[in-house]
């Protein structure tokens, strides 16, 4: 979340698209409520169900699954045609005056430089003109026709509401009532909150959907408010953590990025990552990059990392291409992956295309599950008859389960999606020779650099030479690894303005990322991170106090960056450095420097009004919003409705060129293309959601929610019973052209028809919580169903939207 | 003593996340001390988090034993943390049975290990499993492992044996991960966000 939970309470109007928080973050929901009851918040929700979210919205529009871009791209349309913008944030917090490269263009589906053979596009036109002084060319009257704001107003011309109706499947006046109450807080003292979660992410254009609704609220102002921004609810307790410190196959810890096989060496590296402005005086805070990443390796490395060495940098791998789960999936199924260790990750379930994850797991020589319980991963190789049709003498992979201790076994910390690190006690042992993740990560790792040590083998140093100053080395401490990603001094750091002050003195916790440096004097593990454990855990910290009654209770837990509560809090001020609207300060330019109730989100002593103007975006080197995504991702510089990978509709309405039906840029492996059902066999539109009283795939094994939600069912509207001649909790089959379900029908008017492109389109809803193990009646995975095709950005399987056909079964 | 029931947790808690407050003789006032008295007076206390969803809730463990040496804890109940700033003492009906997940009787209490071929758990000892494990990891490594590619450019990386890292565990063990098997050469490294 740019913002956080309690600040939901400060919206004037809340959207709530491609999340269900009153089921899925039920407390969190709570906000809404509060919003609506004091300060008369309007909440509208868009969604292909009539969920509880939306029982108690102001105004539910139901659309089409996977046509999200479509209504948003309406939206857009209406302010720019309406002008109903925030004319001077616009002008002064976005690129809407910059000058793109004359070569830039955009036709029918596909933007500049597609190559369909490998199914990319080469995105040098999709940049700024650049003037004689290195400096972004801008137009400060938006008039230049080659300026984003012209760009964008033509872009999204196309969508009209009739044609948003027409995809979407939602009635125009519905859409156009939503149009208006958004457009109403383009005022500088209203604001608008988005709120999403993986019904926005889940898709082959998922990134695009949340940047769509980042650039609708760049346009009204709403980014840096309180009350405002773009509001990533996210589904597990500490996804956002785990990203933060980078566990994923192409981050570092701190959003720093693993080194690419043409980065042949550190200098090369760290030059393609140090961001230069691109317009005068910008702080780029990127520019700051080798002082991160300097600082990590000597984390990790310690005395092994030196400048001689560049840092250690062999030390880490370099890419040939990003390992996402769906290529580890497609590599693991064509046998090129020997080894798996799923630590407390239930992936037979979690990752798209069930019969084809069986395959893969059954390809492996060894699997390593680490869980707190039984997961099918663990089990996959477990003849549960329909459920799990395998043969286990069949089956060549060893299987090893280690357990591990749960939340309430172990300290730590967990991060929210408000960016709050909050740090959890133990309460008791885990039960049985269970042991903790950090214990058999310390046990497991011990033995590996024992054997090397002892052996010897390919290139053992970075394994051997790894920093462990922990007490007891196959144990090693929450506390201890908190320390080490907060970072510390090497070296005394003397004060920047007067050499003869010492700010930290070597060996002391660092207390802000301002003081890392890329001389090897600092070691910080994730510098994100710097702040929380000074001389003290901040994250433990338990006062409730809120002096501005704004919800931003500093002084609880600590909150990354800095422990800021609003990202680009910068942009609640006009360019004078006072605040649009003054009830909901967060910060303001005293005339001296930057205070108020939120950590500001600018150079502290920098005014308003210096060479660089006010430009809050200070991690874009253009200081600014990116109205225009530039060459940022892969599939173009502006949201564009794509079809899901598997949609009821033949053609994309709005292109005639098949390449562009579905997003031209999105990868799909050839086994997983032919596995793509047509919409003539599979005729209706399906999407997977959670419920209440389930999270995932866990709480099939505690009592009481196996007791409230004890069986599978599918969700269908009343017309598609009707059709089919099904009754309520008659048990039907669904099938999707990978594989098929059993399940009882619930027959619900929280999914009607919609009329899409002129025809009639019925839409599935498909819970996910069962599985062959648990306390609940066995059921099938969910997955059994779903393609196997990704997000183009960041691989994210599109879970939300694909299409399957529905049997009677006959018997009752 | 007229407190507040946070300040009251403040002053006896004293940074530490858990007390046994029945220990201390007295409680904030007598109202809550009534109420609360079996609870306080027979419990241990823990603050913790909700591991579901991404609000993170703020949770009170009890527990049975008082941390002495050889009892071991046994949680008993789990509540909202009334002083939570988000979710004030409220809880789902996911987080409010909370308690039935951490005594689940699917919780795995031993290693296990399932042979090639076979249709069954044999139960195994942590050092059996863990060595087995490091051979398997380091013979893979040893064999698989790229360190220049075709161009010749240095790449040090392993492709062939990957790991998946859980969502809900905490930023410690996430670190500690990352830091381990990175150091490997490791690409084939996720984690949930991306699923
Ligand atoms: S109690 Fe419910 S709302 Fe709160 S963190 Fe747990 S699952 Fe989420």
């Amino acid at each position: 979340m740019t913002n956080h939970w309690a600040d939901i309470k400060n919206a004037n109007v809340i959207v709530v698209m491609g999340g269900n928080p009153a089921e899925a973050h039920p407390c969190g929901f709570k906000w809404v409520t509060e919003a609506k009851a004091h300060n008369k918040a309007r909440l509208i929700v868009i969604d292909p169900r009539f969920t509880r979210t939306a029982a108690v919205a102001d105004q539910f529009v139901q659309i089409r699954p996977g046509t999200d871009i479509a209504f948003l791209g309406g939206v857009m349309n209406y302010l720019l045609s309406n002008d109903a913008i925030q004319h001077e944030y616009v002008k002064s917090y976005t690129n809407a005056a910059f000058i793109v490269r004359a070569d830039f263009h955009f036709d029918d589906g596909l933007f500049s430089g597609y190559d369909e053979a490998g199914r990319k596009y080469d995105k040098s036109t999709w940049v700024y003109e650049l003037g004689p002084d290195g400096y972004a060319k801008v137009d400060p009257t938006l008039q230049d026709p080659r300026c984003v704001y012209q760009l964008l107003k033509k872009h999204y011309s196309r969508y009209t509401p009739e044609v948003v109706s027409s995809i979407t499947g939602a009635r125009k006046e519905e859409f156009l009532e939503v149009c208006k109450t958004i457009a109403s807080t383009a005022p500088a003292d209203r604001t608008m909150t988005s709120l999403y979660a993986l019904g926005w992410t889940q898709h082959t254009v998922g990134t695009q959907n949340i940047r769509a609704m980042a650039m609708i609220q760049l346009l009204l102002g709403n980014v840096g408010m309180a009350g405002g921004g773009v509001n990533a609810l996210r589904g597990h307790s500490n996804i956002q953590g785990l990203t933060d410190v980078g566990v994923l196959s192409d981050l570092l810890p701190g959003y720093l990025t693993v080194p690419k096989e043409a980065d042949k060496d550190v200098d090369t590296y760290l030059a393609a990552r140090t961001l230069k402005p691109l317009r005068p005086g910008q702080m780029s805070y990127w520019q700051n990059y080798p002082k991160f990443f300097v600082s990590l390796q000597k984390a990790w490395w310690g005395g092994a990392a030196t400048k001689d060495n560049q840092w250690a940098y062999e030390y880490l791998p370099k890419l040939d291409k990003v390992y996402d789960i769906l290529t580890v999936f497609e590599l693991m199924h064509q046998g090129k992956v020997n080894g798996y260790i799923c630590q407390g990750f239930n992936i037979l379930a979690s990752a798209p295309h069930k019969a084809k994850n069986l395959e893969a797991l059954s390809k492996l020589k060894f699997l390593v599950v680490i869980d707190p319980l039984v997961t099918e991963t663990s089990t996959f190789w477990r003849n549960a008859g329909e459920l799990n049709p395998v043969d286990p003498a069949k089956i060549e992979t060893e299987v090893f389960r280690l357990p591990s201790g749960c939340f309430a076994e172990e300290d730590g910390s967990l991060t929210n999606s408000g960016r709050w690190l909050q740090w959890h006690y133990k309460g008791a042992e885990p039960p049985g020779d269970a042991k903790t993740d950090l214990e058999i990560l310390g046990e497991l790792f011990h033995r590996i650099r024992t054997l090397y040590a002892k052996e010897g083998g390919a290139f053992p140093d970075p394994m051997v030479k790894l920093a462990w100053p922990y007490a007891v080395a196959s144990r090693p401490s929450a506390e201890e690894l908190a320390r080490e990603y907060n970072g510390w001094a090497l070296a005394d750091l003397p004060d920047p303005k007067d050499k003869t002050k010492i700010v930290v003195k070597r060996g002391d916790q660092l207390t802000t990322f301002g003081q890392l440096t890329d001389d090897g004097s600092t070691a910080a593990g994730c510098w994100i991170y710097t702040g929380s454990y000074t001389d003290k855990n901040n994250m433990a910290r338990r006062e409730t106090a809120d002096p501005s009654g704004l919800g931003l209770t500093p002084s609880w837990a600590w909150s990354w960056p800095a422990n800021r509560r609003v990202l680009y809090n910068g942009a609640s001020c006009d360019p004078t450095g006072k605040p649009w609207d003054p009830r909901r300060a967060l910060v303001k330019w005293n005339g001296e420097k930057w205070v108020g109730p939120d950590v500001p989100d600018f150079k502290v002593d920098q005014p308003p009004a210096s060479e660089s103007g006010m430009a809050p975006f200070i991690m874009n080197p253009e200081g600014v919003g990116r109205l225009f995504g530039a060459d940022k991702l892969t599939d173009g510089p502006f949201p564009e409705h794509y079809e899901p990978f598997e949609s009821p509709l033949a053609k994309n309405p709005l292109h005639e060129r098949a390449v562009a039906s579905t997003n031209p840029a999105a990868r799909i492996f050839a086994g997983d293309k032919a596995a793509l059902g047509t919409s003539e066999k599979f005729p209706y539109a399906a999407t997977t959601y959670r419920l209440t009283e389930h999270f995932h795939f866990w709480t099939k094994h505690a009592r009481i929610p196996a007791i409230l939600q004890p069986e599978q069912f599918v969700e269908i509207g009343e017309a598609l019973a009707k059709e089919k001649g099904i009754r309520d909790g008659e048990r039907i089959r669904v099938r999707s052209n990978r594989g098929e379900i059993v399940a009882k029908a619930v027959v619900t008017k929280r999914i009607r028809p919609l009329t899409v492109a002129g025809r009639t389109i019925h839409t599935v809803g498909i819970p996910i919580h069962w599985g062959f193990e648990g306390l609940t009646k066995p059921g099938y995975l969910a997955n059994t169903l779903t393609p196997a095709v990704g997000d183009a950005n960041v691989q994210t399987p599109e879970f939300k939207a694909f299409t399957v056909n529905v049997e009677k079964l006959g018997v009752a | 003593m007229n407190l507040s029931r946070r300040q009251f947790l403040k002053l006896t808690t004293s940074g530490i996340g858990a007390t046994s407050l029945g220990a201390l003789g007295f409680a904030p006032d007598r109202v809550l001390a009534d109420v609360r008295n079996f609870k306080l007076a027979s419990t241990t206390q823990t603050r913790n988090t909700c591991p579901y969803c991404s609000v993170s809730c703020g949770v009170i463990m009890y527990g049975l034993g008082d941390r002495s040496k050889n009892a071991h804890l046994k949680l008993v109940h789990i509540e909202g943390d009334p002083d939570h700033p988000v979710n004030r003492g409220t809880l789902c009906p996911k987080g409010a049975s909370l308690i039935d997940f951490v005594n689940s009787p699917h919780r795995l209490k031993f290693p296990e290990y399932r042979a090639p071929g076979a249709s069954e758990w044999q139960r195994v000892t942590w050092e059996w499993a863990l060595d087995r494990i490091a051979r398997l990891m380091k013979d893979d490594r040893d064999k698989n492992f790229v360190a220049k590619n075709a161009a010749g450019v240095t790449v040090n990386r392993w492709t062939t044996v990957g790991l998946l890292a859980a969502s809900a565990s905490s930023n410690e063990t996430g670190y500690l991960t990352h830091k381990i098997f990175r150091s490997m050469g490791m690409t084939a490294m996720d984690n949930q966000a991306r699923v």
